[in-house]
């Protein structure tokens, strides 16, 4: 998400899945649409019936693969390589949108001439420390850039322009229009891309020059006013510890051919679960408030007006950020929330760390963290290194799970690898374990929060059996037991918990709350009560009450606008009146781009929105992602503020300075640009840099986390997790129904002929992957989809694993997610699931004692 | 990846049958029983009184044992008498059953009363529907699996009606010869001797002109049972003929032996079925051909 | 308007109703199968792994009414290398084939012809549907079905069954044949199958005969026009051995590779020839009885 976020000013997927079919061609890497998404990717289908070209670039021959018009296959791991040599070809042959990057991007804008590229410094840019392990990212800036005090917005606020907090003004303070200048974002992008030539990239990523040539040429010839581009990318891409970067240079190619905010173009950003969305919008990540909200840190002001003024953005919508915060904190503490006392600001808890799911995991093995809730999530098997997820469990002094059924994580004490190998006994295990049964979305009214920002309402069907409760049920009732207990309490501490606003009205004989209820707290009322239209009305006064800026809107006159459903032969094809997407609607993010600068279409086939001028206001067939009534001539005046400071012919409403960044100043760990990196564990060292991999990678030193070694012959393949259709994640829904499980009802290993042949691998037998963290088996799926890869001149092999096995279920099998190792991307701290390193060899597993032997023997050796 | 003809992944492209043993009993006791109220009414207009009893009463009994071992072969036994909720001439197995009904009724009521010596004229009537009904019985159990899918079965239409037929007679004709005096029993053995000669001749022709697909034949169970059937008729067949007409013991042993041999020869074309279902290279290969000479056109091309 | 409902329906008769599937935009996600399950209450059919692919479901068969056949091959999807590619650039070899397979109900139907009970019929919308009421599991259709898509269902002992429950004693085991009845109660409702409602690209298709098989033709045409490699359509022709059938399909190889007979033909096609042989023969025995007689008595 930081990586669309700083690029565009939102960290959502810019497009919606059936705008894809239409696109000109699109290119589908970092993920496999077809089984992963495959409702959505009824569009890509369409889109190649039409003419598309639709490529699909991955490590393995998918189902994806199989309806693609072309198949390019590369190292897993070498996606920038990949992605900047394209970008290297559109600048070496002059293919870019000349009049969109010049008007609508950073391109022209001038950069501090402190700033060292990965072209000066090996591999690294300019404020590296190696000894705090990080940026000092002032050298970054715009030339004449001022810097805020304090640590500049991180992770998910980063991730949605608040990246931008360090521009003052609407128009950045120096720029060439021509280009040319060495020091503007154009130049510095071409010199920094320009070592990744065909012939680098074909060394790097193992594929063909004449395939790479093919990508890059398809997505030239469908740029310009006439026709556009699209990406599509999921976990293939955020899964490693360059994640976020690959996004950006993806980004970059979309903003150099001009496809960002066009029909047909964009970058589809497809998030894997049904509410993935919703669950970083209304957060369940430690770091944001609902709407992208920096969460406050110990080290920020502790009053409320010094911490708005150094979040908040001059220009563009993140101006607003004091409506915002003072409307969220007036929806939870009502009445208690007053000017005097800053709206309840100081009730807000602060982080003072990093407080991920991984660094928590490594807390707990550190044995720092008492208890744990596990909602919906099966860490046992769905997270890295499982290994060491259920060792960190087995620390814990209580865990609470709830799901539908007694999955790995609530059974780790005595059904799990560690146990079977004596490693981990249950009677020595103190964790206490309470398992509480959930409902199923049929037996609760809620919403789903798609990909494509859309919010669905869905009904309660059926009431939920027995003692399963809704999770709404579940925590409004714990709150109000807790309220309960601190009645009367005179303690500070109590006053958040016994200030909040909890009165929802609660139906049947389980008292049930009211979801719609919370639905339109969620949306915001004004002063009176009345629900709210949209977030532009809200007031930084305590007028107006919001639970999530970004929904206001959603309950718009008391209706509910996600359980809209207009069929869509009733209406035109964005389909506006099914759902409610974020923001105010708009299914086409920065939609302003699909006119050109004087508000005209840029061709009669790209059309969607534009300037009427007789009507004066923006119209078309999605709602404008832009201020309705301003015109593309509107220039701010000195000194504007917010939205008024953003021109009439920028785009990015949510960049501070109304542009797309081909390069970003500010918001990531990791560098302004892209730089090919190699994985945590990978054969090779960095073919493009002395640097070898991203140096602000999250690693760490528990000795449940060794890594392989670079370039070991003990682990010579690569190897990839991922999902296949008919499973779900980390089995929890999947396993444990009969018609799914029996579609793929074993764990299986995929390898190429020649690597069977290697290994002494049969079809259809057995085999053990092997890692310094773990050992599993699977059925051996020969196949010639895995193809190997040459790579600096070797020939590599790469081995597949899907992940969705463990222990339970009525189907169960080894789980990938044990081999894994816990190193991470920096700005979102997401495991590199994508590309590690492995052994392979014939015949199950060693079983009981034998196999931490035989782990032993491997860490050793 | 494999080859067009072991079609998908080398699995059966039509279904083995679902019946069990039940059926290779069946069709040999069916045989038997029609076959045998033919050799009845034959005896009766000889006047041969003594073999026209053994027939009737051999007929009968194998009359109630193949309703039995038809039911039981049943998925839902219970509901057997379904099999009379319709009359259909594109079903075999429908004409087959309201056969075996009128059959099985009338041998039996033929035999009742013929034991207990009473109602002549119902008795008569039920001796000429058994006898009616035993042609159609001894063979359209031939045209009920060449009316099939499986590829030996289907390819075999020409022979199989044939192969039954002189099969069911051998086997009448052996069975009442076990239970008849020799002396009276010759037509008996003309005819179990006779069928024995037909159907080694027609299982011969059969396996000729079914060419690729025959091999079956000599194959596993189909191959063994197909050898097992060889041996004991042309055996059985050889000792009654040479000393049927002297000996009772000879001639009990050699209709035990034609019984057991048309038995297996049911067992061979019943398990032949199964493997030429199993492999998809009889349903593709001789199909494709077919598809060959269709596109060819019926006449050869003109040669140089 | 194609019908080949029997005339006996009279008022009731509908247009003739079926499936198109057209394989090239199927991305084999079994959503067919468990949706087809789903709907039809049809037990699992047992979790092994077969390793065909990503097939692990194998067959058609009495609890399996639609399957997804996965057929991976060193062949190029189309004959060219594709737009954007160079001038000497040669097609990829490697294309993965997915099928999702079904009762062809068709037009004359081998299973319909040879049911002794009449528990087969042919529905008002020209589909072949077995009454599970009626069928006392016989097993005929099974072997008569040349593509091998009918099968009994048998059920596991439980229990709960009485020690000397068996079949023939009224065990309720199942024992009756199953098969894809094109949601029969769903077409009364007037919605399509299960099957073609959770296809995600309408890879099946389900329409009127007629609108279909213009459909099939088109798109045959265009992806010829493609240059696609070697697609043809399966079963859409009514001069074909069993009439045309009533589920058809458009393929990307040829039909043996997907498992499918090349060239079926409803085994009734035979019956009238057979029933011939079978008279001459019923004729000859009684011949040959009678001539044994010639000799006398010993």
């Amino acid at each position: 998400m930081p990586g669309l976020g700083t690029s565009f000013g939102r960290g959502g997927a810019t497009d919606y899945q059936q705008d894809l079919m239409n696109s000109d061609c699109i290119v589908i890497m970092g993920s496999n649409m077809a089984e992963n998404h495959p409702v959505g990717f009824q569009w890509v289908v369409e889109a190649r019936e039409r003419g598309a070209e639709v490529i699909h670039v991955d490590p393995r021959f998918t189902r994806t693969s199989a309806l693609a018009t072309k198949h390019v296959g590369i190292r897993a791991g070498s996606d920038i390589a990949f992605l900047g040599g394209i970008v290297n070809y559109i600048i070496e042959h002059e293919r870019w949108f000349d009049e969109y990057v010049k008007r609508y991007t950073n391109a022209p804008v001038l950069i501090d001439d402190e700033y060292q590229d990965t072209e000066d410094l090996e591999g690294l840019f300019s404020g590296w420390d190696p000894a705090k392990g990080e940026y000092d990212t002032r050298s970054w800036r715009y030339e004449g850039m001022e810097l805020k005090k304090g640590k500049p917005p991180k992770g998910e606020q980063a991730g949605h322009g608040g990246g931008s907090t360090m521009v003052r003004g609407g128009v950045p303070p120096a720029e060439d229009m021509t280009l040319q200048h060495p020091r503007c974002v154009f130049q510095i992008v071409k010199r920094h891309f320009a070592r990744y030539t065909p012939e680098v990239v074909a060394d790097a990523c193992g594929c063909s020059i004449a395939d790479f040539l093919y990508v890059a040429e398809a997505l030239c010839a469908s740029a310009g006013r006439e026709k556009t581009g699209a990406f599509a990318y999921a976990v293939g891409w955020t899964q490693h510890t360059v994640g976020v970067q690959i996004i950006r240079t993806a980004a970059i190619i979309q903003l150099l051919l001009g496809n960002v905010g066009r029909p047909g173009g964009g970058i589809m950003a497809l998030r894997g679960h049904a509410s993935i969305q919703g669950s970083t919008d209304i957060p369940t990540l430690y770091n944001t408030l609902p709407g992208y909200i920096d969460m406050p840190h110990t080290e920020d002001a502790t009053r409320l007006d010094q911490w708005l003024e150094f979040h908040k953005t001059q220009a563009g919508w993140w101006s607003k950020l004091d409506a915002y915060v003072v409307s969220l904190l007036k929806a939870w503490w009502g009445q208690a929330a007053r000017e005097e006392n800053e709206f309840c600001f100081s009730y807000l808890p602060r982080i003072d760390d990093n407080n991920s799911h991984y660094w928590t995991v490594q807390q707990m093995l550190r044995g720092k963290v008492k208890g744990y809730f596990v909602i919906g999530e099966n860490p046992a098997v769905g997270s890295a290194n499982g290994g060491a997820q259920r060792r960190g469990l087995a620390k814990l002094d209580w865990l609470v799970v709830r799901d539908f059924v007694e999955i790995e994580t609530a059974s780790f004490w005595y059904d799990s690898p560690e146990v079977e190998s004596g490693e981990l006994k249950p009677e020595e295990i103190a964790t206490e374990v309470f398992l509480l049964p959930a409902a199923t979305h049929v037996e609760k009214d809620g919403s789903f929060t798609n990909t494509q920002r859309l919010l669905q309402w869905h009904f309660k069907a059926v009431e939920p059996k027995e003692d399963c409760r809704s999770e709404l049920w579940f925590y409004y009732h714990l709150g109000r037991m807790i309220r309960e207990r601190l009645r009367g309490s005179t303690r500070e501490r109590d006053r958040p918990v016994l200030d909040l606003t909890w009165e929802y009205p609660t139906m049947g004989e389980h008292e049930e709350p009211s979801a719609e209820a919370v639905l339109a707290e969620i949306n915001g009322s004004d002063d009176k009560g009345r629900p709210l239209a949209a977030y532009k009305l809200l007031q930084a006064d305590g007028s107006t009450s919001c639970g999530c800026w970004i929904y206001c809107g959603v309950f718009a006159d008391r209706r509910n606008m996600a359980a809209r459903r207009k069929p869509h032969w009733q209406q035109s094809y964005t389909a506006p009146d099914w759902g409610w997407a974020w923001p105010a609607n708009r299914r086409l993010l920065y939609n302003r781009a699909s006119a050109d600068p004087d508000g005209k279409p840029w061709s009669e086939r790209k059309k969607l929105v534009w300037w009427d001028p007789e009507q004066e206001k923006w119209t078309g067939a999605d709602t404008p992602d832009f201020d309705e009534q301003k015109p593309p001539s509107y220039r701010p005046e000195e000194g504007a503020e917010g939205p008024e400071a953003i021109r009439g012919d920028h785009p990015f409403i949510m960049q501070g300075d109304g542009l797309g960044w081909l390069y970003a100043p500010q918001g990531l760990e990791d560098g302004p640009l892209p730089t090919h990196y190699e994985p945590q564990e990978s054969p090779f060292d960095n073919p493009l840099y002395a640097q070898r991999s991203n140096p602000r990678r999250e690693t760490n030193d528990l000795p449940e986390d060794p890594y392989n070694p670079v370039g070991s012959d003990r682990f010579p393949y690569i190897a990839t997790t991922y999902r296949l259709t008919e499973q779900h994640t980390a089995g929890g829904m999947s396993r444990w129904l009969p018609y799914l499980a029996e579609l793929q009802p074993q764990m299986f290993v995929e390898v190429h002929p020649e690597l069977a042949r290697e290994r002494g691998l049969s079809h259809g037998g057995w085999a053990t992957v092997v890692t310094a963290r773990s050992a599993i088996e699977g059925r051996v799926m020969v196949t010639e989809r895995m193809r190997p890869v040459r790579v600096r001149g070797r020939l590599v092999h790469q081995v597949g694993l899907p992940y969705h096995w463990g222990q339970r279920g009525l189907v169960t099998g080894g789980a990938a997610n044990d081999l894994l190792h816990m190193a991470l991307d920096p700005n979102v701290h997401i495991q590199e699931a994508k590309a590690f390193t492995c052994d392979i060899r014939a015949g199950r597993r060693p079983r009981g004692r034998r196999r931490v032997e035989f782990m032993a023997q491997v860490r050793a050796s | 990846m494999t080859g067009a003809h072991d079609g998908y992944y080398g699995r059966p492209i039509v279904k083995e049958p679902v019946w069990r043993p039940e059926i290779p009993y069946y069709l040999f006791t069916g045989g038997l029983a029609g076959a045998s109220s033919v050799l009845h009414g034959a005896a009766r207009l000889a006047g041969n009184e003594r073999l026209a009893k053994s027939a009737l009463y051999v007929g009968a009994a194998a009359d109630i044992v193949s309703p039995v071992l038809l039911i039981s072969d049943l998925g839902r036994p219970e509901r057997f008498l379904n099999m009379f909720r319709v009359f259909k001439v594109t079903s075999p197995m429908s004409v087959g059953s309201w056969t075996l009904g009128v059959s099985g009724g009338a041998s039996t009521t033929a035999a009742v009363l013929e034991l207990l010596g009473k109602l002549p004229r119902v008795k008569a009537l039920a001796e000429i529907a058994s006898i009616a009904a035993g042609p159609p019985l001894a063979t359209y159990t031939g045209a009920l699996l060449a009316n099939t899918a499986i590829p030996v079965w289907s390819e075999a239409r020409d022979e199989l009606p044939w192969l039954f037929g002189a099969s069911a007679v051998a086997s009448a004709g052996a069975a009442a010869a076990l239970v008849t005096p020799p002396g009276l029993a010759g037509p008996a053995r003309r005819a179990a001797v006779g069928g024995v000669l037909a159907e080694l001749g027609l299982m011969k022709a059969m396996q000729s002109r079914l060419g690729f697909v025959g091999e079956v034949y000599g194959q596993d169970q189909a191959g063994r049972y197909a050898k097992i059937s060889k041996a004991c008729t042309a055996v059985g067949a050889g000792l009654l003929a040479l000393g049927g007409r002297r000996s009772r013991p000879v001639a009990l042993t050699a209709s035990a032996f034609i019984l057991a041999g048309e038995l297996a020869l049911r067992w061979s074309v019943f398990k032949a079925g199964f493997q030429s279902a199993r492999d998809p290279r009889y349903t593709v290969i001789p199909q494709k051909e077919r598809t060959a000479v269709r596109q060819r056109g019926p006449c050869p091309p003109d040669a140089p | 308007m194609s019908t080949v409902a029997p005339a006996s329906y009279g008022a009731e008769a509908k247009p003739r109703m079926g499936f198109f599937t057209d394989t090239s935009v199927c991305i084999g996600c079994k959503a067919c199968e468990v949706a087809c399950k789903e709907w039809n209450l049809v037990p699992a059919d047992g979790a092994d792994w077969l390793g065909h692919s990503y097939d692990n479901t194998g067959q058609l068969d009495a609890n399996t009414w639609r399957h997804v056949a996965f057929i991976e091959q060193d062949k190029p999807l189309r004959l060219d290398a594709g737009d954007f590619a160079t001038a000497d650039a040669e097609p990829e070899p490697l294309r993965w084939l997915m099928e999702s397979d079904v009762c062809k109900h068709c037009t004359h139907a081998g299973c319909l012809d040879v049911c002794p009970t009449g528990a087969l019929f042919r529905t008002e919308f020209g589909t072949v549907v077995v009454q599970e009421d009626v069928c006392n599991g016989c097993g005929y259709c099974v072997p008569a079905c040349p593509f091998g898509v009918l099968d009994k269902r048998h059920l596991p002992r439980r229990p709960e069954d009485a020690p000397l429950a068996l079949p023939m004693f009224g065990k309720k085991e199942d024992g009756r044949v199953w098969k894809c009845t094109l949601c029969y109660d769903r077409l009364k409702g007037g919605h399509e199958p299960a099957c073609a409602k959770a296809c995600p690209t309408d890879s099946i298709q389900f329409g009127e005969i007629d609108e279909l098989r213009e459909r099939a033709e088109q798109r045959l045409a265009k992806l010829e026009a493609e240059r696609w490699n070697a697609p043809r359509l399966y079963g859409h022709d009514p001069g074909d051995g069993v009439g045309g059938f009533g589920a058809f399909f458009l393929l990307l190889d040829e039909p043996e590779v997907y498992g499918l007979p090349p060239d079926p033909v409803v085994p009734t096609a035979h019956l009238p020839r057979l029933w011939k042989q079978t008279a001459l023969a019923a004729g000859a025995l009684v011949v040959g009885v009678v001539a044994a007689f010639v000799g006398g008595a010993e």
